[in-house]
């Protein structure tokens, strides 16, 4: 009896092993990392050497860095030669069309790559499984090349939704691991000596979490109110700041998270509901029908209310984006004066290169700053919103 | 470059939210409950600090004026003990003297009657003694009938009937 219960828990284990290899084997091979993918272009080599010959493109370059992208791409040994290695972490594709979902690494379409002339320049695309990788947008492939460009030289194919783990969307779950492990380490001290002198790790997080609550929730909501938004605002500084700081790491594929509008756009959306479901009745008497104003301002006045606010969280996601953004874009400028110094001379190259270094040092010290200061640009004007909702009538 | 995938709004959505409710539950409240409890603490720890230290100031106080009301308490008894033993040491000199002039006047006055009696008892004894003698002298004297006759004449011749 006891030896029949122990045969079926053995099965029932291996069975377990079986299927957690099979997960972990599927996970691999969606995650990818592919570091000796000798030949990543096997196809239209030739279009792709001439396209290597055309010269430096500065602006492409860098949109395509500070761009989401379905791979992590680390670095490029020996571009543009016949040898040319590409070290970079494959992410998975996750569609969705009429036939239901398709989960595969994204590898596929990075080693079918083809060149088309769209907006009259010649570009990459990639295929696989009838689907279309074109500047990072997925598509359903059609006609012979897969791709289908209209007259104004757009391209003209059906988009598929795409649920992707982008290399934004990697970064966000990176940003939630670290927020996990160092708060959650911090919070166990915590709970072990509530009234003990912080120490360790507690002693670096303590003075910002004081300085969230202190400086930046309490001034802005009051103090009796504050309590209640203060996990919100800590959460959206602390995930702002590590996200932004992840982007200023080296070689670790230069994430750009919030300077990703789909990120931003859920955390302003986010701010916007609690604003507005926070909202106590002076905080829609001010913006529908305001006190002591005469009736034709009035008739101006409240469509400008109404438009401010949509327009609040919005102008927080631009600025977050916008600036997050353009760092990036700085330092990427100063790295292509590089190379666009070199194709003139190997002289002008290490000239510039002096310059440029000097320069990114410098921009990266600004951009540490900046990092900081939009995560608590964001969190107080998120918390000033929340502050304006909750406000008591004014007695005069 | 800027374009909000749908794809990254959901992950983004799912994400944000998960860390929200997680770090909520898991961080926030312990972290900022014990912040709480340990600003209270020291706050209170302040405050009862104030009081004692208030207390002390006050007990201090009230010890100096006890120290210096008994010091005071001190020199008057001091005082007082020495006044009352030169009053003491006063009176008993004066006691002593007028002890000493009244023994001294009695014994005087004994003195005076002892040597009175003593004088008069002696004046009788001598008057006693000479009386004797006397007696024997005359007893003597007047042994003989022929001495007799002769103090009587002798008396006689002296008183003179003039």
């Amino acid at each position: 009896m006891t030896i029949g219960i122990k045969i079926a828990e053995i099965k029932e284990f291996s069975f377990k092993l079986f299927i957690k290899n099979k997960v972990l084997l599927a996970i691999f091979t969606l995650f990818s990392l592919n570091l000796f993918a000798s030949e990543t272009i096997n196809s239209d080599s030739s279009n792709v050497k001439s396209s290597h010959n055309t010269g430096f493109d500065a602006g492409s370059f860098i949109m395509h860095h500070i761009g989401d992208a379905h791979e992590i791409h680390f670095f490029t040994l020996n571009e543009g030669k016949e040898n040319e290695k590409h070290f970079s972490l494959y992410l998975p594709i996750i569609i969705k069309d009429e036939n239901g979902f398709k989960i595969f690494s994204s590898s596929h379409f990075y080693h079918n790559s083809y060149t088309a002339e769209i907006d009259g320049k010649h570009k990459h695309y990639y295929l696989h499984d009838g689907y279309l990788l074109f500047d990072e947008k997925i598509y359903k492939a059609e006609g012979d090349n897969g791709i289908n460009i209209d007259e104004s030289g757009k391209i003209a194919n059906d988009t598929v939704l795409d649920l992707s783990l982008t290399k934004s969307v990697v970064g966000i779950f990176l940003t939630i691991i670290i927020l996990a492990l160092l708060f959650g380490s911090a919070a166990r001290k915590y709970k072990k000596n509530p009234i003990k002198a912080p120490s360790g790790l507690q002693s670096l997080l303590e003075p910002l979490v004081l300085f969230i609550r202190d400086e930046v929730a309490i001034p802005s909501i009051g103090k009796e109110k504050a309590d209640r938004f203060v996990p919100f605002l800590l959460t959206t500084f602390f995930f702002i700041w590590l996200a932004n700081i992840l982007g200023l790491i080296p070689f670790i594929g230069g994430f750009n998270v919030m300077g990703t509008l789909g990120v931003t756009i859920v955390l302003a959306t986010v701010v916007f509901i609690i604003t507005n479901i926070n909202g106590k009745s002076n905080y829609w008497t001010h913006i529908l029908w305001p006190h002591g104003v005469p009736f034709p301002i009035k008739l101006i006045l409240v469509p400008i209310e109404i438009l401010g606010i949509f327009m609040k969280p919005m102008v927080l996601m631009i600025r977050l984006t916008a600036n997050i953004t353009a760092g990036h874009i700085i330092i990427l400028a100063f790295t292509c004066l590089i190379f666009i110094f070199g194709q003139q001379s190997a002289g002008g190259g290490y000239g510039a290169g002096v310059g440029s270094v000097l320069f990114m040092i410098f921009m990266y010290f600004i951009e540490l700053l900046v990092v900081f200061l939009q995560a608590y640009v964001f969190t107080l004007l998120t918390a000033m919103y929340f502050g304006s909702a909750i406000e008591e009538p004014h007695h005069h | 470059m800027l374009s909000a995938g749908l794809g990254t709004i959901v992950w983004t959505s799912i994400a944000f939210l998960t860390v929200l409710f997680l770090l909520g539950k898991m961080a926030w409240k312990p972290i900022l409950k014990s912040l709480k409890e340990r600003e209270d603490f020291i706050a209170n720890s302040i405050k009862s600090a104030e009081t004692a230290n208030n207390q002390l100031s006050q007990l201090k106080a009230e010890n100096e004026i006890l120290l210096t009301e008994a010091r005071l308490e001190r020199e008057k008894i001091l005082k007082e003990a020495r006044e009352m033993g030169e009053d003491i040491i006063s009176k008993a000199r004066k006691a002593s003297v007028e002890e000493e002039q009244r023994i001294l006047s009695k014994a005087k006055h004994e003195i005076e009657n002892e040597k009175s009696a003593a004088i008069a008892d002696l004046k009788s004894h001598v008057v006693s003694l000479s009386i004797e003698m006397a007696e024997k002298l005359l007893k003597k004297e007047f042994e003989s009938k022929e001495n007799q006759i002769k103090l009587v004449e002798e008396n006689l011749k002296s008183a003179t009937l003039n």
